[in-house]
């Protein structure tokens, strides 16, 4: 644990010790400042017109957390995350193969699975930080209406869960370059294909389709964007994370020359 | 301290190392001689852990590589061809970070980072980040990042390539003493560097031993075959003849004929000065002498014989008198 720790805390302070960390944080934040000011806005205006028209019943008729929260996370953070996942990921293997300290870390008595699991949680506190910012976003939903709390937890959760799949998969496939920018490049590649399964889905009905739809990550957050926690959506993206962590000691372990 | 047990490394197609088997006593230096691709480093990763062997097996400390890998690497430090360092971030944070990672307890790892800072050269820079650094100072880091943990053994790469004449001087003269209280080996392409730090020399080429022994046991033995050149006009194939025949006198080659006078390399015994010889017989059979001179070998020379032999020169070479140093 202390060795996971140190190698997560040394992952971490790299990213605030160059550009990059200010660089996705102000991103994220501009990004996500504007959609949330654009839907927020958009459902006032909205929800002014139903009341004067409807009239009578006094709310809105329309739940703040089925609108402002789901179309947030679930149409606008789930496809700025596949851009900025990346650029977390990019360098976790691909940098260190690049200057060689990769060799530090193979030759200390460390397990592969305690440096894995090291950089996959300092990448993993970076991407937290993140979502702390939605939140405070989030958060000014409070001052000026009522949304419900307990689905919030659920999107969190969800949101978590999503970013730790990605993470995980972009681990991986920076183990298999020293060059940063294709190891970020293909798992944007990637991730977009992910991605994209859902829309195939959405036209087909087949069985394959239905694969698809269900290796597709953003149908698992689905429920978790509606405030529900689901066994077979959790279970999904913990398998994604596990097969991510498994494939990255896989790899480290070809890097060694060891086929298996 | 180390015992290497056929030692085979492939990578796809290439055979890096083939069966290479040698130990070192506690306390030794021991040095890699070898060019550039005779697999120096490819052996030294695969004794830290880095690489897994195609076969063979590596014991340090009583510690199987490969299957206790744990615990044989609690007792190596490494510094790599290029030092591992984090350019980002300070010295001190880094040592204390590999110190961490190398499982120092936590109330030590203060001390000891002051310690090899001291003993590396080092503490001026403390503070300052690492990329910043010249190279001389990175290696340095490098050298302290690998004693950081009191190691039994340590395995250096090169550990002086790239750097000043003072400062090859000065790492020279610390990587001298850590012996006796840790084991080490280091790897090197140039001659010299071997017979100032080192007590034992394996010549490595082409992925194999060539030869192994002390390093000034190793050029003496080496010399001892003498090469003599000879400048002499005459017929040739006669003075080729009369020359064989000396005792002493294990071949004669004629190099080149420019008009009446002819360069002949004579390689004698070890052990026979047969200069003086050679001088009687050509001026008592009337030929003239223009020269006669001992192709002295430079050790950088000798070395370059060692190690640009194929393989199939190598393997038939190593039995001879020659080589076959230990
Ligand atoms: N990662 C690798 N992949 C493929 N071939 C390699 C690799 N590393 C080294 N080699 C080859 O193995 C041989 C030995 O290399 P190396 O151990 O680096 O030699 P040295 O350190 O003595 O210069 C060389 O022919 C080199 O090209
Ligand atoms: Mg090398």
């Amino acid at each position: 644990m202390r060795n996971t720790l140190a190698i997560a805390g040394r992952e971490l302070r790299a990213y605030f010790h160059s550009p990059i960390a200010y660089l996705i944080i102000a991103a994220y934040s501009v990004v996500c400042g504007f959609f949330f000011y654009n839907i927020t806005a958009e459902y006032v205006v909205e929800s002014f017109r139903m009341q004067s028209m409807g009239g009578g019943m006094g709310m809105p008729s329309m739940s703040i957390n089925e609108i402002i929260i789901r179309s947030l996370f679930e149409g606008v953070l789930t496809v700025v995350l596949l851009f900025l996942i990346p650029l977390i990921t990019m360098r976790l293997y691909a940098e260190e193969k690049r200057s060689g300290t990769i060799e530090l870390l193979l030759t200390s008595p460390l397990t592969d699975f305690q440096i894995i699991m090291g950089k996959f949680l300092g990448a993993f506190a970076l991407y937290a930080i993140l979502i702390v910012i939605t939140f405070l976003y989030v958060g000014i939903l409070f001052i000026y209406g009522n949304p419900a709390a307990k689905p919030l937890l659920a999107v969190a959760l969800g949101i978590l869960l999503f970013g730790a799949a990605l993470l995980a998969l972009g681990m991986w496939i920076s183990t298999f370059t020293k060059n940063q920018i294709i190891a970020g490049g293909v798992s944007f590649g990637v991730f977009l294909l992910l991605y994209v399964f859902n829309w195939v889905s959405a036209y087909s009905t087949s069985p394959m389709g239905r694969i698809l739809a269900y290796l597709s990550l953003t149908t698992h957050f689905d429920n978790f964007a509606k405030g529900v926690i689901e066994l077979k959506d959790l279970i999904y993206y913990l398998s994604v994370i596990a097969l991510g962590l498994f494939l990255t000691a896989r790899s480290v372990e070809a890097l060694k020359g060891r086929a298996s | 301290m180390i015992e290497v047990e056929g030692l085979t490394k492939r990578y796809g197609p290439t055979l890096a190392v083939n069966d290479v088997s040698f130990t070192v006593q506690k306390g030794e230096i021991l040095g890699f001689l070898g060019p550039n691709g005779a697999g120096k480093t490819t052996t030294m990763r695969v004794i830290t852990g880095f690489l897994f062997p195609t076969s063979g097996r590596v014991r340090v400390a009583g510690f199987d590589v490969g299957t206790e890998s744990l615990e044989a690497k609690k007792h190596i430090g490494y510094l790599p061809e290029t030092p591992p360092v984090y350019p980002d971030m300070t010295v001190s944070e880094y040592l204390a970070f590999a110190a961490r990672i190398k499982g120092v307890a936590r109330g030590d790892i203060k001390k000891r980072v002051g310690d090899v800072s001291e003993r590396c050269a080092i503490g001026d820079v403390q503070r300052r980040q690492i990329g910043k650094l010249s190279k001389g100072y990175r290696q340095r880091v490098g050298l302290a990042q690998a004693l950081v943990h009191s190691p039994d053994v340590l395995i250096l790469d090169e550990p002086t390539a790239g750097l000043d004449p003072k400062q090859i001087i000065e790492t020279r003269e610390l990587i001298k003493s850590f012996a006796g209280d840790h084991t080490v080996i280091l790897s090197t392409h140039i001659l010299p560097e071997v017979s100032k730090t080192c007590q034992r020399v394996l010549v490595i080429s082409g992925g194999q031993v060539v030869a192994e022994g002390a390093p000034d046991e190793l050029v003496r033995r080496l010399q001892g075959y003498e090469d003599i050149v000879l400048i002499v006009e005459g017929p040739a194939p006669e003075i080729i003849d009369k020359l064989q025949r000396i005792t002493g006198v294990n071949v004669v080659e004629p190099r080149e004929a420019a008009g009446t006078q002819v360069t002949l390399e004579v390689h004698a015994e070890k052990g026979h000065d047969v200069r003086a010889d050679l001088a009687q017989t050509v001026v008592e059979s009337g030929w003239k002498l223009f020269e006669l001179k001992t192709g002295g070998l430079s050790l950088e020379d000798i070395f370059l014989k060692l190690t640009t032999k194929d393989l199939s020169e190598a393997q038939e070479s190593a039995p001879s008198p020659a080589l076959d140093i230990s």
